[in-house]
């Protein structure tokens, strides 16, 4: 099985017609998504690939076409008013691609995305995958994973693929790879996305995947510790990287002593979580592990 | 993005803030000027990004305003933790009954901006923070509603007894959320916050950070940005819409995404060498990025192995590979070049490679580890 996403996804994809939109919404096709509509105000009527329906509004998309997800590809100025839209309409499943959303934008939609009881993946992340299902939302590349029982969760991108792809190399498939992304305001974290590994019958062991800055690590292995049977496996990135300074992420910022990475791994140790400390490393632990 | 304090103060000041009035020179004559129109003793300030300006010298105070212009002219031009000194602010020396710290930051963990206010301002923030926590009052703002009145009231109870001055720090306070708001802030930050023998309420230093998301829809605060206030490299990298960050080791890294680019760091150290820098080309790759990158890391006397680490997604590999033989035809690089790359497009960035007689490795083990052997043997 899989988290998140099912055999029942319907997917929406806002901003289907830009470059970004249109490149993506051809791979997740191609993967085997139940890609039911798109979203662009102004091109409404249209067809994307001659066969997924256009609409000007997400409400009318969901209503016409019963779809229960939606990712996001619009551009920085308008994604926060994209998730506010999909909440709006009561999609339950968001998932934020874009990056460079001023924070102020998402810390306004916010209490709106909660108060609507919906589930916000992201900004600036790569989405989600589950090739159980042949569930792709968004940019994960379906070639590197493979069907199986590890759940993943991370906050980078290409990081999650040099992983997975060890993973699937060793012949260790996954269930669901959750990419919760690198901005400080996001909307699923670390402690959601193991609660429901946790949950799902078919993930045998979760790999956790962090990075400098914030805190949301430290509070991953609290959760870990108190709540979690499974075994799990994890990994900081940027143990190298100078205080104070921003490595392209806004959340990989260390300030003061919450957010190096000898804390969070310290963490996770007190934790009982494995410690990877290469990327090769993941296909040892988990064997070890399992 | 990080302002100085005049451009922190000129934001303050537009929204109403009281301050004493003060004056950003470049130059010791127009500091002398600004004294002269403040009259009596006055206190130059260093306007740079570094903390410690008083300890380092570029805090100095000036009786009258010919003081006014040795000390600038002694400022002016001096390096504080390695950047030089560009401007002064000239600002009255006034007399302080009272310093507290007002600060409005965007808060992770909560968020949305949250204020946190304390009697005990003017000294190290982070130390109070540390040692004292119940010295200092948060609130968090919801950012659909703003700073209600009754809250702005509530923080200046907490900072003043006197109820004309609780009134003069509820305004500010107010004030204070609109130019975090209006502005794009991180962070805003009034520390101190001062009360005059007479009784009046006047930010005395302010801070300002800027989100860089902000920045491409809001040219009027990109002008702010002080490029001589960066490292030559980071500011050549950041107009080259790469993620640069200078380092020390003698391994130069391109890297595609910045979770990826930290582990490669890592794995750099893991294998005995040390990162010359972190470089991300981006999600979107194009032939031209990886030029610039190569100009920036080859720029750096202290490369002796250059690492490329892409995982092929977004980014096409083949982009990266035509990027590299471009740049290695319009300009020599002495130092030799480790290129890992697998994922999108991987056979025809191979093919295009090889055409010019280079390697890839598809395993990032197998190419940290050949590129820091190589740059140990040249070191």
């Amino acid at each position: 099985m899989s988290i998140f996403v099912d055999r029942s996804t319907r997917l929406i994809v806002q901003g289907i017609t830009g470059r970004e939109g249109s490149f993506h919404s051809r791979q997740m096709l191609e993967y085997g998504t139940a890609l039911v509509a798109g979203v662009t105000p102004g091109k409404g009527g249209q067809t994307f690939e001659g066969k997924v329906p256009v609409f000007n509004t997400v409400e009318e998309a969901v209503r016409t076409t019963g779809a229960n997800a939606s990712v996001i590809y619009v551009p920085p100025m308008a994604a926060g008013a994209a998730v506010v839209e999909a909440a709006d309409a009561g999609v339950p499943l968001i998932v934020c691609i874009t990056e460079g959303i001023p924070v102020m934008h998402m810390s306004r939609a916010m209490p709106f995305v909660r108060g609507r009881g919906v589930r916000l993946i992201g900004p600036n992340c790569p989405g989600l995958i589950a090739p159980g299902v042949r569930a792709k939302v968004g940019i994960i590349p379906g070639n590197i994973c493979t069907p199986g029982r590890v759940g993943m969760v991370s906050r980078s991108g290409t990081l999650t693929y040099e992983v997975v792809n060890h993973l699937t190399r060793a012949g260790i498939g996954q269930s669901t790879c959750v990419g919760i992304g690198g901005d400080p305001i996001i909307g699923t974290n670390f402690i959601d996305c193991l609660r429901a590994f946790q949950e799902d019958p078919e993930t045998d062991a979760i790999v956790v995947i962090g990075e400098i800055g914030g805190t949301d690590e430290q509070n991953a292995a609290a959760c870990v510790k108190a709540e979690i049977t499974k075994p799990v496996v994890g990994f900081i990135a940027g143990q190298t990287a100078p205080k104070g300074r921003r490595m392209g992420h806004a959340g990989a910022i260390i300030s003061g002593s919450s957010g190096t990475a000898e804390e969070k791994l310290a963490a996770f140790e007190a934790a009982g979580i494995a410690i990877m400390r290469r990327p090769v490393d993941v296909v040892e632990q988990l064997r070890k592990h399992l | 993005m990080n302002l100085h304090e005049y451009q922190a103060r000129a934001l303050l000041k537009a929204v109403g803030i009281p301050m004493f009035e003060g004056d950003v020179a470049s130059t010791p004559t127009e500091a002398e000027a600004i004294a002269r129109r403040i009259g009596g003793t006055v206190v130059i300030k260093a306007q740079v990004h570094a903390g410690g300006r008083g300890k380092a010298g570029g805090v100095k105070l000036a009786r009258n305003p010919s003081e006014a212009a040795d000390e600038a002219a002694k400022i002016l031009g001096m390096t504080i933790k390695g950047l030089t000194v560009h401007r002064v602010l000239v600002v009255p020396a006034a007399e302080i009954a009272t310093e507290s710290y007002v600060g409005l930051i965007m808060d992770r963990e909560t968020q949305r901006p949250v204020y946190m206010v304390s009697s005990a301002g003017g000294v190290d923030i982070e130390e109070v923070a540390a040692k004292t926590p119940e010295k200092i009052v948060r609130l968090p703002v919801d950012p659909t509603s703003g700073l209600f009145p009754h809250q702005a009231l509530r923080l200046a109870f907490v900072l003043y007894r006197d109820f004309a001055q609780v009134k003069a720090a509820a305004k500010i306070m107010e004030q204070l959320y609109e130019a975090f708001v209006s502005n794009g802030a991180s962070l805003a930050e009034i520390n101190p916050l001062v009360t005059t023998p007479d009784g009046r309420v006047l930010a005395l230093d302010a801070k300002i950070v800027i989100d860089d998301n902000e920045l491409f829809w809001r040219p009027d605060l990109g002008v702010l940005r002080d490029d001589s206030a960066e490292e030559p490299s980071e500011a050549a990298a950041r107009r080259a819409n790469l993620s640069f960050i200078k380092l020390d080791g003698n391994v130069g890294c391109v890297v595609n995404g910045a979770g990826l680019a930290m582990a490669t760091m890592d794995l750099v150290k893991y294998y005995g060498g040390e990162p010359a820098n972190f470089l991300d080309i981006g999600g979107s790759s194009s032939p031209e990025k990886v030029i610039n990158a190569l100009k920036i890391i080859t720029a750096d006397p202290h490369v002796k192995a250059i690492l490329f680490n892409i995982f092929g997604g977004i980014t096409r590999t083949d982009d990266v590979a035509n990027g590299i033989v471009a740049a290695t035809r319009q300009f020599k690089v002495d130092v030799p070049i480790v290129i890992r790359l697998t994922g999108t497009n991987e056979v025809e960035a191979i093919r295009i490679l090889e055409g010019v007689g280079m390697r890839a490795l598809s395993d990032m083990d197998q190419a940290v580890q050949q590129v820091v052997q190589l740059a140990r043997a040249a070191a």
